[in-house]
């Protein structure tokens, strides 16, 4: 066969074939891995980049997640359908008190299933080596239904526990802390004897004051205070009863206290020490800033790689593929980056999560965080890629073949 | 009497990037038919290069039309003049600009990707036409490890990809040896004369301006003279060369 003929079949063996066949992946995709791979230098730059801004947010992030949930962990696990609080009450852990008799105008309320007392105070723990230690204590009664952490370890009950008169109970990841070594052992609360009768697990502070409950008889005496204080009323509606409805009732009854639902106060909660201690402002600029610096690396690579193809990427336009082909190549090499890099970097978060489990304030990364973070890498990638994209818009085939 | 594939009638160009407006093309008359080979020479800076980028529609004239088989490209829009070029036009260019990270056969796969062919037909399609330009040992080579002949032979073969009507090319033998030069240009004048595409190359070279069926010769952007060069060479005569 002469070459001129084979030319030809070669050539016309195909034509006027156009895709109406599965595809394949597109050959963008592999222009974006080779151009990613062929400067590995730049690749691993860039991978770093994009991987430690990922451990920056996931790492924040988590601790904010992590304050958040403990500023609200009494709330949370209380049991409660709405808590009456003292008018202005802005976090869980700054209470005034209210009078105990709110609790009895509450019980009177329709809709009202149970409405116990709660009482909450900051109290001074004196460890045995004469070191003092501020703690937040919590009273309720022996036979409370609600305001309790349901964390007890098996064979223990709080009952049991709180009925004991001078019994406390704290958590163990506070333990040392606070110097107890082991139950029965006795402590000195605002100078007044107490004595560890149980430990609950994972109840965390934000505070970093632990926790300690104990019954309201106890805590009344340990404090000091007068019989009928209480800082919350805990309330449980009558089943199939609309909250709302029950506290418009109790609002009514009470107007000079608030009435909220548990979800209400948890979240009143959280926002005060978000927004006013400042801390989450900061996590979240920080946040952001690690973002951010993720991104101009991103940039600054995806831009030199593309600057890199110019040559080739204007012969494209001048044989007359359309910008989109290129975009979709330098897209695709962002978003090929952004995945490989938050990966990593959202494998090395849940490594560290999980080696500071057992710190007071472990960062919190469910799996909606890191892939949430992982998405928005990927987004700040391609966001990242739009500097090429410009420079790529300019293209002037003609430029490039003098 | 032939119809042109591409005519330019009245076409003038002048760049207007520097301080003062550079006139390098005056009233430019030029017709491109199917089944020639047609040259442009000229010395340096005689608008050879502006006139190819003309008529292969990757640059719009100042003034003057440009044809398309009897249709006016004028008023079409950057991407519908990329559509275009991707339908008729074949370019093969003086620095190849293959890409790098692409083997040989990947690289003429691009033009095909564009195309909308099927990744699997297009790698077949894609091996085929370098073996047909005579890289079938090569197929898998990256342009790095390729002479620039051979890299010559795979622009060559990407630009034969969408089996355009119309091949351009700018100094294609100006990187290459005599040997691989001479092949190039047989090559090409096969496919002009055997497949009845249009064949329009620039060059200085004139080692290979007899291979020009008509040769069009430009001085300070006019056409100077216009030549039917006698084929001495017949395309059987071409394949004993290769
Ligand atoms: N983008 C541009 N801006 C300004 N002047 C230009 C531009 N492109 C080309 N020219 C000028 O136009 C004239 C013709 O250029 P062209 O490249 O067409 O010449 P040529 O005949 O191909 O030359 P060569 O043989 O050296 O390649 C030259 O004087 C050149 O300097
Ligand atoms: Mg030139």
């Amino acid at each position: 066969m002469s070459l001129g003929k084979e030319i030809g079949r070669a050539t016309r063996q195909f034509a006027g074939y156009s895709g109406v066949a599965w595809r394949g992946p597109s050959l963008t995709l592999l222009i974006a891995w080779r151009n990613l791979v062929h400067d590995r230098i730049r690749f691993g730059v860039t991978l770093v980049g994009i991987a430690f801004s990922t451990i920056l947010v996931g790492i924040q992030l988590g601790m904010l997640l992590n304050f958040l949930q403990t500023t609200s962990t009494v709330v949370d696990r209380a049991g409660a359908n709405i808590w009456v609080a003292a008018h202005g009450v802005p976090s869980v852990d700054l209470a005034t008190p209210i009078d105990g008799r709110r609790r009895f105008q509450s019980v009177a309320v329709e809709g009202v299933a149970a409405a116990e007392p709660y009482l909450l105070h900051f109290g001074f723990w004196k460890r045995a080596d004469g070191i003092r230690q501020i703690v937040i204590l919590i009273g309720v009664e022996p036979g409370a239904e609600m305001g309790l952490p349901l964390t007890l370890p098996a064979g223990q009950s709080f009952r049991e526990a709180l009925s004991s008169p001078d019994g406390i109970i704290i958590d163990r990841l506070y333990a040392e802390k606070l110097g107890v070594t082991g139950l029965n052992q006795l402590v000195e609360i605002n100078d007044r004897r107490a004595r560890v009768v149980g430990f609950t697990d994972g109840i965390r502070t934000f505070t970093q004051s632990p926790y300690v409950f104990t019954s309201l008889r106890n805590a009344r005496w340990l404090l000091g205070r007068s019989d009928d204080v209480i800082t919350y009323v805990l309330i449980r509606v009558v089943a199939g009863q609309d909250p709302a409805a029950v506290i418009e009732r109790l609002s009514a009854r009470m107007p000079d206290v608030d009435v909220m639902t548990s979800r209400e106060f948890a979240s009143s909660s959280q926002k005060y020490w978000l927004l006013t201690t400042g801390a989450g402002i900061s996590i979240i600029c920080s946040s952001l800033l690690a973002l951010f610096v993720g991104v101009v690396i991103v940039a600054q690579t995806l831009y030199a790689s593309t600057m890199d193809r110019l040559p080739e990427y204007a012969v494209i336009r001048a044989m007359g593929g359309p910008r989109w082909y290129l975009y979709k190549i330098v897209i695709e090499q962002a978003v090929i980056g952004g995945v490989i890099g938050s990966a990593v970097g959202i494998a090395a978060v849940l490594v560290l999560v999980y080696l500071g489990r057992n710190m007071s304030s472990p960062p919190l990364v469910p799996a909606w965080l890191a892939l949430g973070i992982g998405a928005v890498t990927v987004v700040m990638c391609v966001g990242a890629s739009l500097v090429s994209i410009s420079k790529i818009t300019s293209i002037d085939p003609v430029k490039v073949f003098r | 009497m032939k119809r042109a594939v591409i005519s330019a009638s009245g076409v003038s160009h002048s760049f207007d990037t520097g301080p003062t407006p550079v006139t390098v093309l005056r009233d430019i008359d030029v017709e491109v038919y199917a089944g020639e080979l047609l040259m442009l020479v000229g010395p340096s800076g005689s608008g050879k290069t502006t006139l190819l980028h003309i008529l292969g529609r990757l640059l719009s004239p100042s003034s003057g039309v440009v044809t398309l088989y009897g249709k006016n490209t004028q008023a079409l829009g950057e991407e519908e003049l990329a559509a275009l070029r991707l339908k008729y036009f074949g370019f093969i260019f003086q620095a190849y600009n293959l890409f790098p990270v692409l083997t040989a056969t990947e690289n003429v796969m691009v033009m095909l990707d564009l195309l909308g062919v099927s990744r699997q037909i297009a790698r077949n399609r894609a091996r085929e036409l370098l073996k047909s330009v005579g890289l079938g040992h090569r197929l898998d080579a990256f342009p790095s490890q390729l002479s620039s002949g051979q890299r010559q032979r795979v622009a060559i073969a990407r630009a034969l990809a969408g089996d355009p009507k119309i091949l351009m090319a700018d100094e294609p033998t100006a990187a290459l040896d005599a040997e691989s030069g001479l092949r190039a240009i047989e090559l090409l004048q096969i496919l002009a004369h055997q497949q009845e595409r249009a064949v329009v190359i620039v060059t200085h070279d004139p080692r290979i301006l007899h291979f020009g069926d008509r040769v069009i010769h430009l001085e300070d952007g006019q056409i100077a003279e216009r030549l039917a060069a006698p084929r001495d060479l017949s395309p059987q005569h071409a394949m004993g060369a290769l």
